[in-house]
Order: structure tokens, then C-alpha cells, then sequence
């Protein structure tokens, strides 16, 4: 187990670093499959998913049960809220796989954060929301070129209603705001969220421990402080962790439907 | 003691967080792909097949509900026009029964009346006839008395009955008129 901030030794306060994302390696070192610590905490994350999901939805009835009824409610946020609401009946159906996934591999990756003895992220490294990016970039492009390629490179680079001058600015814009922003922002806003919410907790819980065991007199008052901080960032960060899986969501799903629109 | 931050992390092996290590992207990748088989393949479909057949059952007992709603409306009419047809008739033998008791009314005033009639016709033909039948008892019997009170009054027997007879109508002129005279 990796624990990088404290040494009670020394005496000194230590921020958290960015090294805490990097834990030692666990199993294949030095080959393309490294195995760490905040993998691990995927795969349970993956196994978790799967569990519940598969309970609630074993002895699937019209009349559902307690636990039929909270997945059916969550799978609704997605189908009802995003997909259905975005992208209509028949297009929210083909993409709802898609979205779904994404939205629970997210949340559940995010939620981890706060789950004690897990406590990372397990999307807080750029893999796992690079790999999501692009695969709402190749779901949206493809989305777009499969209904029609002249109609979706005519509306996402020649948009409609400007006089023709205005498109040599309009299209680099366009271009670059569609197809190199839009990946790179979704993986920095969901890998940012994380890493930071996680430096937060770090500092706040170490400042506690380090003003409660080893700073002295006086000072010890400030770890009620950084407690209490800390206690309400991990509220936050519950926040958090479901706002980006639905933003994220909801952006690949508003990406499919303006590829799929006949005009802007 | 910011100092001591800085050298600790420079001390540190520095990595730039935005740069994807091969392993991260793999799992990720293999983690994705195992939800999103997991929800494609299992979970979704089960949904599907779920809200399907809820959405079959709900319109299935909107059809039933619908259906029953229409034979409870249908019963209402006929029993609205039963009851209907039951007033009619109802009416029809008040209205027969009222036209049956004027009738009978009427008969039986006329009976009474036809009785009445017969009882005062027949009392009135037998006062008649007892009247007649005093004043020739009472005629006889007031002549013969008289006679007598006469012939004991004039000391002589009026047997000649052409005088008798004379005498007596006389006598009763003489009483009527002097009935008269008194009122």
C-alpha cells in the first residue's frame, strides 16, 4: 500500500504529489501490462458494477423488486435523461449501450475516491478518460458518416446561416473546436475533477494527521478544522464523481445528435 | 517549509500525469470493453424485454379496463331502458286503472240514480194508492158515521139512500165550507 504523505519520522508536513497517481508496480513490471495498485481498484470497481447490476437484474419483472427498482431507476438516468431526451426513441436505443456503459464505468470509477481503503480515483490516471474520449470521438464521428458524411462535414465545419467571407474564419474554428477540442476537453475535465478532488482529500486528511500528531499545542485546533474541511470535500466529491460520469454522458450523447442533425 | 516541499518533490521521480502509460490505457480499455459488453449483451436486452412487456401489460389492462367499461355502459342502457319501458307500462295501467274507476264511478251513479228514481216512483204509486184508498174508507165510514150521529140528531132513520147520499154531500159541502170560512 502505497501511503506518501506522512512520515511521522521526520515531522515535517508533505504535501501530496503527483506521484500519488504512479503507485509501485504490483504485477508485470516492465512489460505493457503493469499492474498497480490504482488498476486493482479497477477491476474490483469492474467487478463491483457487474455484481450489482447482475443481482439487480437476475429475475428481471414487471413488478419490480426493491433492488429491480433502484437499477431500473439508474438505468432510466441514462436511457430517459440522456439518451431517449437527446438523441429520441429510435437513435437513443442504438447508442443507449454506449452510454450506458459510460456512465457506470465513470461513476464507479469515480466513486472509488471516497471509498475508504480504496481511496483513488481509479480514473484519476489519463488512460481510462483518453480511452472514453475516444470513444465518444469515433462514436460521434462515426455516428455522423455512417447517416450522411456530406451532410455532417457540411454542418460541423460549414455551419449554416453565414454569408460565405465569414467561413474563412468560421471554418478553422469550427474544425478545431470539433475535432481536437472536444476529445481533449472531455478527458482534462473528468481526469482534473479527479486528480484534484483527490489532492484535496490528501491535503486536508494529511494537514489532520499532521496538526493532530506532531504539530504542537495550539496548533493542534487546526486539525479540527482540516477534519471538518476534509469531511465535507468527501461530501463533495460524491457530487462529483456522479456529476462528471452524467456530464460526460450527456456530452457524448448532445456530440452524437448534433452529428446526426440534418441542419444546425 | 515550502522549501522542504520543493526539494521533496524534485527529490522524487517527476512525472507529467498527462502523458498515458501504455498499462493505464490497456486496462482501461479492457475495463470498458467488459462493461460495455456486460450492458450491451446482458443487462440492457433484459431491460428491454422487461419495459416491453410492462408496456404490454399496462395497455393490456387499459384494453381490459376499457372493455369492461363498455359492457358496464351497455348494462346502464339496457337497464335505463328497462326502466324506461317499466315507467310506460306503469303509466299506461295507472292511466287504465284511473279511465276503469271514472267508468265504474259512472255506472254506479247512474244505477243509484235509476234506483233512486224506481224507489221514488214506486213510493210516490203507493202513497197514491193508500191515499185513495182512505179517502174512499174514509168517505164510506165518515158517511155512515155521520148518518148515524144525524139519525140519533134528527130522531129519524134516513133509510132512503138517495137521501142518505143527498144529505151526506150536503154536509160535507157544508164542513168544507165552513173550514174555509174558519181559515
Amino acid at each position: 500500500m502505497h501511503i506518501p504523505f506522512v512520515s511521522a519520522n521526520d515531522g515535517e508536513f508533505h504535501g501530496p504529489t503527483i506521484n500519488e497517481f504512479f503507485p509501485p508496480v504490483i504485477f508485470f513490471e516492465g512489460t505493457p501490462f503493469e499492474i498497480n495498485r490504482i488498476i486493482l481498484i479497477r477491476f474490483l470497481a469492474v467487478a463491483v458494477i457487474i455484481l450489482l447490476f447482475w443481482l439487480a437484474t437476475r429475475k428481471m419483472s414487471v413488478v419490480p423488486g426493491r433492488g429491480q427498482s433502484l437499477a431500473e431507476m439508474a438505468l432510466d438516468l441514462v436511457r430517459g435523461g440522456i439518451a431517449e431526451d437527446l438523441l429520441g426513441k429510435v437513435d437513443g436505443r442504438r447508442f443507449l449501450p454506449i452510454l450506458t456503459a459510460m456512465f457506470f464505468i465513470i461513476l464507479g470509477f469515480n466513486i472509488t475516491g471516497i471509498i475508504p481503503g480504496l481511496n483513488i480515483a481509479a480514473s484519476s490516471t489519463i488512460g481510462f478518460p483518453l480511452v472514453l474520449a475516444v470513444v465518444s470521438y469515433v462514436t460521434f464521428i462515426y455516428s455522423g458518416i455512417k447517416k450522411s458524411p456530406k451532410n455532417f462535414f457540411k454542418n460541423s465545419l460549414f455551419p449554416a446561416g453565414v454569408p460565405w467571407p465569414v467561413y474563412i474564419i468560421v471554418t478553422p474554428i469550427e474544425l478545431i473546436s470539433t475535432f481536437v477540442i472536444r476529445p481533449v476537453t472531455l478527458t482534462l475535465r473528468l481526469l482534473m475533477n479527479m486528480i484534484v478532488g483527490h489532492l484535496l482529500l490528501v491535503l486536508f486528511f494529511s494537514a489532520t494527521q499532521f496538526f493532530f500528531f506532531t504539530a504542537d499545542g495550539f496548533f493542534k485546533l487546526f486539525g479540527v478544522g482540516s477534519l471538518a474541511f476534509g469531511f465535507a470535500f468527501t461530501l463533495f466529491e460524491i457530487l462529483v464523481a456522479v456529476l462528471q460520469a452524467y456530464v460526460f454522458t450527456l456530452l457524448t450523447a448532445v456530440y452524437i445528435q448534433l452529428a446526426l442533425a440534418e441542419e444546425h | 517549509m515550502l522549501n522542504a516541499v520543493f526539494v521533496a518533490n524534485a527529490a522524487e521521480e517527476s512525472v507529467n500525469p498527462i502523458f498515458p502509460a501504455s498499462y493505464d490505457i490497456i486496462w482501461s480499455a479492457v475495463c470498458f470493453a467488459i462493461i460495455l459488453v456486460f450492458f450491451w449483451k446482458a443487462v440492457l436486452p433484459k431491460v428491454q424485454t422487461m419495459l416491453d412487456e410492462r408496456s404490454a401489460a399496462i395497455e393490456g389492462n387499459i384494453a381490459k379496463a376499457d372493455e369492461a367499461q363498455a359492457q358496464a355502459e351497455a348494462a346502464l342502457q339496457e337497464y335505463t331502458a328497462q326502466l324506461a319501458g317499466a315507467r310506460q307500462e306503469a303509466g299506461e295501467i295507472r292511466e287504465a286503472a284511473r279511465a276503469d274507476g271514472v267508468k265504474i264511478v259512472a255506472e254506479a251513479k247512474d244505477a243509484a240514480v235509476a234506483e233512486a228514481a224506481r224507489v221514488t216512483a214506486s213510493a210516490k204509486t203507493q202513497i197514491e194508492a193508500e191515499r185513495q184508498s182512505a179517502v174512499v174508507t174514509l168517505r164510506k165510514e165518515v158517511g155512515s158515521l155521520a148518518i148515524d150521529l144525524a139519525s140519533g140528531v134528527v130522531g129519524e132513520s134516513l133509510s132512503d139512500d138517495k137521501k142518505a147520499g143527498a144529505l151526506v154531500d150536503r154536509f160535507l159541502a157544508d164542513l168544507e165550507a165552513s173550514e174555509k170560512a174558519s181559515k
